[in-house]
């Protein structure tokens, strides 16, 4: 070949900015232009409700729960699993500390009283949730049973004991500095909405900079390259599902303090919310990619779906339906878009 | 192969017999604490009530051993239900007509699944869950959650075919088609082998997108039967009554030894894995256990199962090596 071709190798960079942002991060691009085109087109549907604060601040609160729950479903997706005992664990967390409080406290306790049950709560949900971690992560890691079998099993099971417990009943009525937690604001920010903030940039960093993190990202692409590697797979992937309950367990306390209840069916539909919120963020179903911030982009674009069907006036259930369309045109775009790229890939070289 | 293992114990490593064992184990045990265990009328019941169970789960043991997963199986019988009630309701018919039109909506709604997993290369669990919330979504907002109660006469009124009753004939002729498929017909095996290993299969000259077609089609068909059996059953259609169904037969049919690797599952394993659920919750029922902790015993049962197969997986590779060396 001509020394001509080699000197015309990096021409993508004549390309224009979208495109060149396509090319390097095409998930976020992508729903970046979503999320633009969603602000534009129920901005100019309905300007007055939906560009308001009011309408900002009513999304902020309610995007965290699933927000939460969807950053522990996202933590096994990168690893190549999945935990579908996500929202089961974050209720029998919830009615544990809910049935703590509610037991300990009344109305006219003593601030100090007051305090050590709210942390005597906090701590047992806490511990409720790593141990249905711990015993999801062994039978996952040394076993090698699949990830939706086991959390399968352990779904079913815990949310068994969380019905029988409470025969399906609701535990409700909490001390003020939990309700704080759910329904708060701090220097006018939503006080959930900086739980999920913190816990995202928390993961954020794990899985970019810990070596549990980029261990984790390991596995998911090649397990068994990992292990010869050097890394002992069997306990990341015990820390992977135990922080995927950790997470449960923040999800369960901005849920119950949200609801002033815990029961042992709440936030059900969300299970499979997760999933789609995940890989529509680009989190690969088959584990060891994908990015926070995809994740926290696509929660943001499907929260202004729902907030802005909902003040044009229509259906709920129609938002559902549009959420699955937007999954499925995801995937084809970025099937589209792959193919763009390793064209364009073929051509420069 | 070292013959030196006997017949009974080479037997047990089958899975089901294994799980044959557990069933009568639990039987026995059942019927020794509460006599009315046995009866003819509790086993009726028993096999009536796990009839819709059994026809999602012949489809659903489909799409695993082909190596698939569908989610979507519940919104499709929801879905399926409403449309043929509507239709029957509105322009009458028998039970021909209701079962073509199930099949027809139902295998459509299912191939749709197998369309869009093959174009866009998509894992089959995401493209079902999409489906799925599409699908549930869709009936939800265009039926607003009413039920229809007014089905035709015909429909609702009971009938027994040589004394058995209707969901139960249903429901056997479904499992007696689907073991016939799998074991008997060409695409059965190319089914297998879709499962065992795709590429082998696509260098076999197996037509890949047909084949899924098929397979998802087939889990649609049985959803849209299983739909209009449950509508017979409770005499109403509601909307959202098979919404949440689809881990529980997920569950049954895991039990009964398919796995979600594909190319391993038996129609004999995915009964027998129902039997076991519906046996140990109505034996706990009998026994004036509280319905409540049926999700509990079902959640233990599973992870025991599993495990137990893992660990007997496990085993054998260690034995195989063994042999080798």
């Amino acid at each position: 070949m001509s020394p001509e071709v080699a000197t015309t190798a990096p021409a993508p960079a004549k390309r224009s900015s979208f495109s060149e942002l396509l090319a390097r991060d095409p998930t976020v691009t992508l729903l970046g232009a979503f999320i633009v085109l969603a602000v534009i087109g129920f901005g100019a549907l309905a300007p007055e409700r939906f560009l308001s604060g009011e309408t900002l601040r009513a999304m902020a609160f309610q995007m965290p729960e699933l927000g939460i729950l969807a950053l522990a479903m996202m933590i096994p997706l990168m690893s190549g699993g999945l935990n579908l005992a996500i929202i089961a664990t974050a209720n029998l967390s919830a009615l544990v500390m809910a049935a703590i409080l509610t037991r300990m406290i009344g109305p006219e306790s003593p601030a100090h009283v007051m305090a050590g049950a709210i942390a005597l709560a906090l701590g047992t949900g806490l511990v409720t949730a790593l141990v249905v971690g711990l015993i999801t992560g062994v039978i996952v890691a040394f076993l090698g049973v699949h990830p939706i079998l086991v959390t399968l099993g352990t779904m079913t099971a815990i949310k068994g004991i969380a019905v029988y417990a409470t025969s399906g009943g609701v535990i409700g009525g909490f001390p003020p500095a939990i309700l704080f937690l759910g329904n708060g604001t701090l220097l006018g920010f939503p006080v959930p909405m900086m739980i999920f903030i913190l816990c995202a940039i928390l993961i954020a960093v794990i899985m970019n900079h810990a070596p549990f993190g980029v261990s984790v990202r390991m596995i998911g692409s090649n397990e068994k390259a990992t292990r010869y590697s050097g890394v002992a797979t069997e306990w990341m992937l015990v820390g992977v599902y135990i922080l995927s309950s950790l997470l449960c367990w923040v999800a369960a306390v901005v849920m119950m303090a949200r609801f002033n209840s815990a029961r042992a069916g709440y936030a059900e539909s969300y299970l499979l919310i997760t999933i789609l919120a995940a890989v529509l963020g680009g989190i690969d179903p088959n584990g060891g990619f994908g990015k926070v911030l995809g994740l926290f982009l696509s929660l943001i674009l499907l929260q202004m779906i729902s907030t802005g069907f909902n003040l044009l006036g229509f259906s709920p259930h129609l938002t559902q339906a549009i959420w699955g369309a937007t999954m499925i045109l995801a995937i084809g775009i970025s099937l589209v878009r792959d193919k763009w790229i390793a064209r364009l890939w073929l051509k420069s070289t | 192969m070292p013959n030196d293992t006997s017949f009974l114990k080479r037997a047990f490593r089958r899975h089901e017999i294994q799980i044959a064992a557990i069933v009568v184990l639990m039987a026995i045990f059942f019927s020794a604490l509460s006599p009315g265990f046995l009866s003819v009328s509790n086993l009726t019941t028993l096999l009536e009530s796990y009839s819709v169970m059994a026809i999602m789960a012949a489809g659903l043991l489909v799409v695993l051993i082909s190596g698939g997963i569908d989610i979507s199986f519940a919104a499709i019988a929801a879905v399926t239900q409403y449309l043929v009630a509507t239709i029957l309701v509105q322009m009458g018919g028998n039970w021909l007509v209701a079962f073509a039109l199930a099949v027809i909506f139902g295998g459509l709604l299912g191939a749709v699944n197998a369309l869009l997993i093959y174009y866009l290369q998509a894992l089959s669990v995401i493209v079902t869950i999409s489906t799925m919330t599409f699908y549930f979504a869709i009936l939800m907002f265009v039926t607003d959650g009413e039920s229809i109660y007014d089905l035709p006469d015909w429909f609702t009124a009971t009938i027994a075919p040589l004394g058995i009753p209707f969901p139960v004939a249903v429901a056997a002729f479904v499992l007696i088609i689907t073991a016939f498929v799998l074991n008997r017909l060409s695409i059965g095996r190319q089914i297998y082998g879709l499962g065992g290993n795709l590429e082998g299969a696509k260098r076999m000259g197996c037509n890949i997108l047909g084949l899924q077609c098929f397979v998802y089609g087939y889990s649609g068909v049985t959803a849209g039967i299983a739909g209009l059996v449950q509508a017979h059953r409770v005499e109403e259609v509601v909307p959202n009554a098979l919404i949440g169904r689809e881990l529980d037969v997920l569950a049954a049919v895991v039990l009964g030894g398919a796995s979600l690797q594909g190319g391993i599952g038996t129609v004999t394993g995915a009964i027998l894995g129902i039997v076991l659920l519906a046996i140990v919750q109505n034996g706990l029922t009998l026994l004036g256990v509280s319905s409540y902790s049926f999700g509990f015993v079902t959640g233990i049962i599973i992870l025991a199962s599993v495990s137990a197969t893992a660990i007997a997986a496990k085993r054998q590779q260690k034995r195989t090596i063994g042999n080798v060396a």
